[in-house]
C-alpha cells in the first residue's frame, strides 16, 4: 500500500455518460505517491464527475478505477468504509454541516469511527484548527459566521481530521480573494511537505496551479492529457494553448516568475 | 498490549512507545498518558522504534502530556525513528496554551425569569411588527394590481392553483369520504337505539357542510402547501434568489408570495366543494348500506335538514383559511436566513401555526355564526 513506485490512483479507460451525452470517453489517469496533481478542464468537461467517480460516489459506465491498488468496484462494504477513511475530501462550497460548529464538524468523523474521551476530541479539534491556520476562536463558530476563506480552511481541517494520506480538493481557491487564495496555496504546500500528503486538486485558478502542482492533467475531448507543468505549457492542443497562453494565463505566469 | 512503558535508564528515563499509535489506538493512548506518573525533571528518551503507524493525534496528545508533566525542567529526546510529523507538532506545541484556549462557544449567560420574560416580550413585539409589515406589503401589491394588472402574474397564479388545488383533489376526496363514513357509522350506532336512524342524514350533512369539509381540507392543505410555500421560499432565500430579484428591481412579494396566496384562496374553496360532495357521498353510501335508507330518501331528508345558509356557512370560511395558511407559509419562508437548520425549523413552524390558526379561526367563526344566527 505504501510502495512508492505504485501509483496511488490509477484510472483506466473510464467512460462516463449521462444519457446520450458522453463526458469521459476512455480517460486514463495516474496519480503518484506524494505529488500534488492538478486537474484542469473547461466547464462541463467532467472534472467533478471524475472526482466523484474516484471517490466511489458514482459508478462509471466502463473502465476501472483503482485506489491504493484496489479496484473500487470490487470492494466489499467494510473495505469501502476503510477506503472512505483513508482519504480526505473538501467540496467546492465547503459542505460544512451548518448546524454544527467548526470544532464539531472536525470531530464528526472522529466520533463516528473512533471512541475517545471528550477532552481528547477537543484537543484534536484544536490541533486541526491550528494546522490549517485558523485562530483558536474559530473552533466555536458556526459555518454561517465564517468568511469564504475560513470556510475553505475549516473544510480542509475536517478533511484532515482522520489523518488521511490522500487529499482531494475540489476548487479549493474558487471564490477567494487573491490574497486568501495565495495564502491557501502556501498552506497546502506546507501541509503537503509536513504531512507527506498526496493531493489531487481540481482548480480553475492558474496562479494556484502554477504555484502548487507537480503534474497537471487536462481533460479535453473526454480524455486526459497528463504532463508536467513545463510539458503542458508546450502542448499544441488548441484548448490547452488557449488555456495556458491566453491573456489571463500570461499575467499569472509573469506573476509566478516574479 | 500497553502503548507506553516507562523505565529507568541510568540517570535518564526511557519511554518505550509500542503498539498501534494511529488514531485507532487513541482512546487507549490517551488513557495511559493521563495515568503516566512522571518524570517531572531530568532527561526522557522517547523510543519510537516499536510504535506502529504513529498518527498526528496521538503524537499531539503525547507532547501535550509531556509538557504538562515537566514543562521546561524535563528534557525530552526522541529516538528510534520518530514520525515525520513530530517537528511540525513540536512547533505547534510551543503555542499549545493559545491553541487550546478556544472559548467553548461563548455560552450565553443563564437568563433569569425576568430576563426570559423580557426577551420573550421583545421577541413577540418584533414578530407582531414583522407580521404586520408583511401583511402591509402584500396589501400594497394587491392594491397595485388594480392600476397594473400585470402585477397579478397570471401564469404563476395558474401554476400554483394547479399545484395546491388540482393535485390535492385525490387526497382531499379520499379523506373527506372516509371521515364522513366514520361519523355516519358512529352516529348511526347511537341513533338506532332511539329509532332515530333518519337523523344520521342531518348529522352527516350539517356536520360535513358546516364544519368538517372545510376544516379537513384546510388542515390537509396546510400540511401540503403551507410547508411547500415555506420550503420553496426558504430555499430561494438561502440561494440568495430573493436578493437577486430585489437587485433586478423586482418585488419578491409580488413574484413569489402574492401568487401563492391568491392561488390558495382560489383553490381552497373549490377543494372544499369537492370535499363536501365526497363527504355527502360517503354518508349516503353508509346510510344505504348500514341503515337501508335508499338514496332517494337520503336526498329528500337532506333537503329538509339543510337551511339555505348551511352550505355557505362552510364555504365562506375557506378563503379566510387560505389566506391564513398562505401567509404563514410565505412569511416563515421569507424568514429563513443562513442555514439549512433554520429552513427545517421554520417549515415545521409554518405548518403547526397554520393548523393552529385555522382551528382558532374556525372557533371564532362558530361564535360569530351563532351571534348573527347564520
Amino acid at each position: 500500500m505504501d510502495d512508492p513506485a505504485q501509483p496511488v490512483i490509477r484510472v483506466h479507460g473510464l467512460v462516463s455518460r449521462f444519457g446520450a451525452q458522453v463526458v469521459h470517453n476512455g480517460l486514463d489517469l495516474e496519480v503518484r505517491q506524494n505529488e500534488i496533481f492538478g486537474i484542469v478542464g473547461g466547464s462541463g468537461a467532467g472534472k467533478s464527475v471524475l472526482l466523484h467517480t474516484i471517490l466511489g460516489l458514482r459508478r462509471p459506465q466502463a473502465g476501472t478505477v483503482q485506489v491504493y491498488g484496489k479496484n473500487l468496484q470490487e470492494l466489499t462494504r467494510p473495505e469501502q468504509l476503510a477506503m472512505a477513511q483513508s482519504y480526505g475530501v473538501t467540496f467546492q462550497s465547503g459542505a460544512l454541516i451548518s448546524s454544527l460548529s467548526v470544532a464539531q464538524n472536525i470531530q464528526l468523523p472522529l466520533r463516528e469511527y473512533y471512541s475517545m474521551p471528550e477532552q481528547a476530541l477537543d484537543e484534536l479539534a484544536a490541533l486541526n484548527v491550528a494546522l490549517v491556520g485558523l485562530t483558536p476562536d474559530a473552533a466555536g463558530k458556526y459555518p454561517a459566521q465564517l468568511s469564504g476563506g475560513m470556510v475553505k480552511r475549516a473544510a480542509l481541517a475536517r478533511a484532515l481530521s482522520l489523518e488521511p494520506k490522500l487529499l482531494f480538493l475540489d476548487e479549493p481557491t474558487s471564490g477567494l480573494d487573491p490574497i486568501s487564495a495565495a495564502a491557501f496555496d502556501e498552506l497546502l504546500l506546507y501541509l503537503h511537505a509536513e504531512l507527506h500528503l498526496t493531493v489531487v486538486m481540481i482548480t480553475h485558478d492558474l496562479d494556484s496551479l502554477l504555484r502548487t502542482c507537480n503534474r497537471i492533467g487536462v481533460i479535453v475531448d473526454g480524455r486526459m492529457i497528463t504532463d508536467t507543468l513545463e510539458g503542458i505549457m508546450q502542448n499544441q492542443h488548441p484548448w490547452i494553448r488557449e488555456y495556458f497562453h491566453g491573456p489571463r494565463a500570461r499575467a499569472a505566469e509573469n506573476a509566478a516568475r516574479g | 498490549m500497553d502503548a507506553l512503558a516507562l523505565q529507568r535508564e541510568g540517570e535518564d528515563w526511557r519511554l518505550c512507545l509500542s503498539g498501534d499509535w494511529s488514531l485507532r489506538g487513541m482512546a487507549q493512548i490517551d488513557g495511559e498518558l493521563r495515568a503516566l506518573p512522571g518524570p517531572e525533571s531530568g532527561t526522557l528518551i522517547c523510543d519510537w522504534s516499536h510504535a506502529e503507524r504513529p498518527g498526528i493525534g496521538p503524537v499531539w496528545a503525547l507532547l501535550g502530556r509531556l509538557a504538562d508533566l515537566g514543562g521546561s525542567r524535563l528534557h525530552v529526546r526522541h529516538e528510534g525513528g520518530p514520525p515525520h510529523t513530530l517537528q511540525l507538532l513540536q512547533k505547534l506545541n510551543l503555542d499549545r496554551q493559545a491553541i487550546l484556549s478556544a472559548p467553548p462557544g461563548a455560552a450565553p449567560p443563564l437568563p433569569s425569569a425576568l430576563g426570559k420574560l423580557g426577551r420573550w416580550a421583545v421577541l413577540q413585539g418584533d414578530e407582531a411588527r414583522g407580521v404586520l409589515g408583511f401583511f402591509g406589503r402584500i396589501a400594497t401589491v394587491l392594491g397595485q394590481t388594480f392600476s397594473r394588472p400585470r402585477a397579478l402574474r397570471i401564469p404563476s397564479l395558474a401554476r400554483h392553483v394547479y399545484e395546491t388545488g388540482v393535485t390535492a383533489i385525490p387526497i382531499v376526496s379520499l379523506i373527506a369520504f372516509l371521515i364522513s363514513v366514520v361519523v355516519a357509522y358512529l352516529g348511526a350506532q347511537q341513533l338506532t337505539r332511539f329509532g332515530a336512524d333518519i337523523f344520521v342524514v342531518d348529522l352527516v350533512t350539517i356536520g360535513v357542510l358546516r364544519e368538517m369539509g372545510v376544516l379537513l381540507t384546510a388542515i390537509i392543505v396546510a400540511g401540503r402547501s403551507g410547508s411547500a410555500f415555506a420550503a420553496e421560499i426558504g430555499v430561494m432565500q438561502l440561494n440568495e434568489e430573493t436578493d437577486a430579484l430585489r437587485a433586478m428591481g423586482m418585488n419578491p412579494i409580488e413574484l413569489l408570495v402574492v401568487p401563492r396566496i391568491l392561488a390558495l384562496a382560489i383553490a381552497l374553496p373549490l377543494l372544499t366543494v369537492i370535499a363536501d360532495a365526497m363527504g355527502l357521498a360517503g354518508g349516503g353510501l353508509l346510510a344505504s348500506l348500514q341503515l337501508h335508507i335508499p338514496p332517494e330518501q337520503f336526498m329528500a331528508r337532506l333537503r329538509e335538514a339543510l337551511s339555505p345558509t348551511t352550505f355557505w356557512a362552510g364555504l365562506v370560511k375557506a378563503p379566510v383559511f387560505a389566506l391564513l395558511i398562505g401567509m404563514v407559509g410565505a412569511y416563515r419562508g421569507m424568514q429563513v436566513r443562513e442555514s439549512a437548520r433554520e429552513l427545517g425549523r421554520l417549515t415545521t413552524m409554518a405548518v403547526v401555526q397554520a393548523i393552529f390558526l385555522v382551528i382558532l379561526a374556525d372557533a371564532l367563526f362558530a361564535v360569530l355564526f351563532v351571534q348573527i344566527d347564520f
